[in-house]
């Protein structure tokens, strides 16, 4: 269908400037300043948030330019090369239409906002929330790789939501805040989808590609189900029918919210979209179906229900979705000149609709209700702002003059040309008058209603015009749509012409603006709908009848609701069906789901069990460590009811374990489970303290048995694939790890190299969980007084001296030895067994052994018991041992080292990896510390309180 | 002749090891049993420097040196609990 040749040659011109990345990056970063500064004064939030939009608009003034030369600006920075995608935005008409779009109204929204917002609404979070929806918008308009855009393209649904939902205390806010935020997101899903096929097919994610490959798209097999993805993201995201229910319920957001993110700029994603991949995808007839029965169906139901909307928002946000519906339809009849009008309309339906917007919220805010049986007559209150209001409406009607004229004629001329005497083609142009005979009468609803039609209903307060600088952004869009009305070919053509050309992806067809074209059938349209709109607000009373008898009949947003709640329901039972809150019946299925699983795997498998390695003989020693393992093993299983007595016997299996790593030559593990088996049999005793000393036999008999056989078979496979894998030979990694530890790491110690240097990320990430972990179970703790068992499990009264002295006094003299040790292993880490987290760990059990024996009192004496700032220090030291490369421009973490040689010393190592293990250390001690400390000292303050 | 002798002091420590398990699960008492644990620390440290002194290695001082630490610190723990109850006050 595309008719016109003569493509522009789009060449990549890369540029050194990378302005368009920081029109993009200005919002994001500017958000945050916005509601910092908030803090020191509401207003200030507001001038910071004009002035990051100025600037961002200064950002894109070096590049106006050049999508005039017709070429599109592309700029790229490489940011995950290794996923091949970059940072690459892309500056064409289109784009520059939008985001001059985005920019302009934004800043007149800000200054509107500012008189809008009540003195208790917080004005930071709001303008913080907004610039990064203008950031995020920004970053779909310039974005030239498809991932990019839809990265930006979720981003607007979550600031949508936070912006629908900012008057949280509303419970409709919130309501329509999900609702939002559900279809739109579930639309995202579906573009990921659409834009993935849409990258294999063309074979690159970057827009040049694509749209240069439109004939190979078309042709290829995946074409229906890629273009059905993209589709239903773009129709959810412009509220097209059958999504449009979310949108009238996004209008609990405060109005400078709905004039710019629901009516002139982030509804208009789904259509620039469409716009954006027009050249690629249009031009077939399922293009077109599609296209067009969405845009038919939305332009009609749209307009009929604004008709009866008494919420001067909801007659609004219908509107909108009817005009969403118009552009659609025009992109869906798919010929260039209906393309020019869609881009067209885009431009128009922003001016007058934020400006109505704006005029909704002014008359809210003045009247304090918006109900149009209640607001009448408001031109005796405030002229000024109905004659602007009223200028606005007729451009939505589509009244000469006014810019929505002359884009609605264009339209019409589309629609009419469709008529080709077949069957069916009449409905087009028809359907099309009906729903402009609607929006006639919506929008003269809008000035009969609220500006005559009598006086007002008891209204709170007594309107008058708002401040001034309140309908300055409202004087700003009226003109606008007065200028182009008028003087279209002084005002709007060029970046008409530049924008349908970037959308047509060659010169755009020859189009005429002029008001006058003569009396042709576009015109007759116009005359029929004009007259019918009349006809039908005269006609009102009867009709509005007819609408209230069946309100809420069909409702497509209780309809999702249901849906919603069905899913939730599904999904609820589905999880009923397994976790019933019983911890074992989990165990149990998980086990059973794992044996099935295995068994399924191992069906037809001839591989014997034994591999083909060779044995290692078995000496006295380890049959013995071995022996002692299945004993220990068992008794905890029997004795398990005695609960002391099983914590002793873990004892025992924990230090066979270490011996069994010493023994296999991997001294490091022997180390660490030595040094956590002691603390987890102090953590363990201090919790056995508040618990029953017996557990009690709750399972029936069968269900023992039951469990003892799946507990058989489940360690009969482990054993078995154990052995399968043991005895197999096969290549591993730590031969890479061996050869580049000297000369990557600078350390002999393999284990320590890869834990502070090869894997150090991993560290930092887990001594991060360990510190949020310690400081999680500190918080739990704070406050909570158990009373401990105030007799020994025997019955007998517990010893009456607390800290017995012969101990006290032999402990005190180790802690320096201890300490000793701690460095020793800390410091030889990085060559040989020992390292930062073995060293944290000897470090705070030498400090609990202090506790132990001499007590909380005596001990906080000599130490100071706060263990936050370790553990802060620890992590800052780790964080910026990894940030010194960047100094050096390295990536983050990488490790550098010297040899020093030390008098008496020797010959010894520096890395920074040191340091980070430092880090490391540090919080291993204060996270051991603050925990066990504070879990010993919920039974002391309970005594204390007693006393 | 040092083979010989740390081929007896495997043999005797073994055997240290085997009757120390066995007390630990007999019991009959929980003393017995933090006694037959605190001995099995003592016996393995012995495993451990015998191995080392077998091997020709100082790689297993390390492990020999905390377990003498940290099995003194187990032993306090567990003792401490059977005392008082609460095992930091």
């Amino acid at each position: 269908m595309l008719e016109c040749c003569d493509p522009i040659n789009a060449s990549h011109s890369q540029r050194l400037i990378m302005n368009l990345t920081l029109v993009v990056l200005v919002p994001f970063l500017g958000a945050a300043l916005t509601g910092w500064v908030s803090r020191y004064g509401r207003l200030r939030s507001a001038w910071m948030a004009g002035a990051v939009t100025a600037l961002a608009l200064a950002c894109l003034l070096p590049s106006l330019p050049v999508p005039f030369t017709g070429e599109p600006l592309i700029q790229r920075l490489p940011w995950m090369p290794g996923l091949g995608l970059d940072l690459v935005f892309r500056l064409d008409g289109l784009g520059l239409l939008f985001a001059m779009m985005i920019l302009g109204i934004g800043l007149l929204v800000i200054i509107y906002a500012r008189y809008y917002l009540d003195a208790d609404d917080c004005m930071g979070r709001f303008y913080a929330y907004l610039l990064l929806f203008m950031g995020s918008m920004l970053g779909i308009v310039l974005a030239e790789n498809l991932i990019l855009l839809l990265m930006f393209w979720e981003l607007t649904s979550l600031s949508s939501f936070l912006l629908i939902s900012y008057w949280r205390h509303r419970q409709d806010a919130r309501q329509g805040a999900r609702m939002a935020l559900t279809v739109t997101g579930l639309g995202g899903l579906a573009l990921l989808g659409g834009f993935l096929l849409l990258g294999e097919i063309a074979g690159s994610y970057e827009l040049s590609v694509i749209l240069a490959s439109g004939e190979a798209i078309r042709a290829h097999p995946l074409y229906s189900p890629m273009l059905v993805l993209v589709l239903l993201g773009a129709f959810t995201k412009s509220a097209q029918f059958p999504f449009h229910f979310w949108l009238p319920r996004a209008m609990a957001a405060p109005t400078p919210v709905s004039a710019y993110l629901h009516s002139a700029t982030m509804v208009k994603a789904g259509i620039f979209l469409l716009a954006r991949l027009f050249p690629a995808l249009s031009g077939t007839p399922l293009w077109s179906v599609l296209v067009m029965s969405a845009g038919l169906a939305t332009l009609l139901i749209g307009a009929w229900i604004a008709l009866f909307k008494h919420d001067l928002k909801g007659l609004l946000a219908y509107s909108t979705v009817s005009h969403l519906g118009l552009i659609t339809l025009l992109f869906g009849i798919g010929t260039p000149l209906a393309a020019v009008a869609g881009v067209f309309h885009i431009i128009n339906h922003a001016t007058f609709k934020a400006s109505l917007f704006m005029a909704a919220g002014i008359i809210d805010h003045e009247c304090g209700t918006r109900d149009m049986r209640r607001i009448n007559g408001l031109w005796h209150f405030m002229p000024y702002t109905a004659t602007l209001a009223m200028v606005a409406s007729a451009s939505m009607a589509g009244v000469p003059l006014f810019n929505g004229f002359l884009s609605k004629e264009m339209f019409f001329a589309e629609a009419a040309n469709f008529f080709d005497l077949s069957t069916w083609s009449w409905v087009l142009p028809v359907t099309v008058v009906i729903a402009s005979a609607l929006a006639v009468a919506y929008s003269l609803r809008f000035i009969h209603d609220v500006f005559f039609n009598g006086e007002p209903h008891d209204l709170q307060r007594t309107p008058h015009e708002p401040p001034h600088w309140m309908k300055v952004p409202v004087e700003i869009l009226v003109a606008i749509c007065l200028l182009v009305g008028i003087f279209p070919g002084f005002t709007v053509e060029p970046l008409l012409a530049v924008a349908a050309d970037s959308v047509l992806q060659c010169n755009s067809p020859a189009h005429d603006l002029a008001i006058w074209h003569g009396f042709n059938s576009a015109f007759a349209m116009s005359v029929i709908a004009l007259l019918g709109g009349l006809l039908i607000y005269a006609a009102r009373r009867p009709l509005f009848m007819i609408a209230a008898r069946h309100e809420g009949l069909i409702d497509a947003g209780v309809l999702f609701g249901r849906t919603q709640q069905a899913v939730i329901g599904a999904a609820r039972a589905v999880t009923t069906a397994f976790d019933t809150g019983s911890l074992q019946r989990l165990v149990a299925l998980l086990l059973i789901g794992a044996l099935g699983l295995g068994a399924v795997g191992l069906l037809g498998v001839s591989a014997p069990l034994t591999g083909t390695a060779t044995l290692v003989p078995a000496d006295g020693i380890s049959l013995i460590v071995a022996l002692g393992l299945g004993a220990g093993a068992i008794a905890t299983t029997v004795l398990h009811r005695q609960r002391f007595t099983a914590l002793i016997v873990v004892g025992v299996l924990g230090l066979l374990i270490a011996l069994i790593f010493a023994k296999f030559s991997a001294p490091d593990l022997a180390l660490t489970q030595l040094s956590v088996e002691v603390v987890t049999i102090v953590l363990l005793l201090l919790a056995l303290y508040f618990l029953p000393q017996h557990t009690p036999a709750e399972s029936s008999r069968v269900r023992r048995v039951r469990d003892l056989g799946l507990a058989a078979i489940a360690g009969l496979g482990t054993t078995a694939l154990a052995w399968g894998i043991l005895t197999r030979p096969g290549a591993t990694i730590s031969g890479y790890f061996l050869d580049n530890s000297v000369p990557g790491g600078g350390g002999s110690n393999v284990v320590n190299v890869i834990l502070v240097d090869f894997r150090g990320f991993d560290t930092l990430g887990e001594i991060t969980v360990l510190a949020l972990a310690g400081l999680g179970i500190y918080a739990m703790l704070k406050g909570l007084r158990l009373p401990g068992m105030t007799l020994d499990p025997s019955g007998r009264p517990w010893n009456w001296d607390l800290h017995p002295t012969i101990m006290a006094a032999l402990t005190r003299l180790l802690l320096p030895l201890a300490l000793l040790v701690s460095a020793f292993i800390f410091l030889r880490g990085h060559n040989q067994p020992g390292g930062g987290f073995i060293a944290g760990l000897i470090t705070a059990v030498a400090l609990i052994m202090q506790y132990l024996t001499n007590g909380v009192e005596w001990t906080h004496r000599r130490l100071h018991g706060n263990m936050h700032p370790v553990i802060a220090s620890g992590l800052l030291v780790g964080t910026l041992t990894g940030m010194a490369s960047f100094v050096f421009g390295h990536p983050f973490l990488t490790s550098t080292f010297s040899h020093v040689h030390w008098p008496l010393v020797g010959d010894f190592e520096l890395a920074s990896a040191m340091a980070f293990d430092l880090g490391v250390y540090l919080v291993v001690v204060g996270s051991t510390l603050l925990i066990l400390i504070h879990l010993g000292l919920m039974r002391s303050a309970a005594t204390q309180e007693r006393d | 002749m040092l083979s010989t002798a740390v081929s007896i002091a495997f043999l005797l420590v073994g055997a240290a090891f085997v009757m120390a398990l066995l007390r630990l699960l007999y019991g009959p008492d929980q003393p017995d049993r933090i006694l037959a644990l605190d001995t099995l620390y003592v016996n393995t440290v012995a495993l451990l420097v015998l191995l080392g002194i077998h091997l020709g290695s100082a790689l297993y001082f390390e492990a020999a040196l905390l377990i003498a630490m940290m099995g003194f610190v187990g032993t306090v723990a567990l003792c401490k609990y059977l005392l008082r109850g609460d095992i930091i006050e």
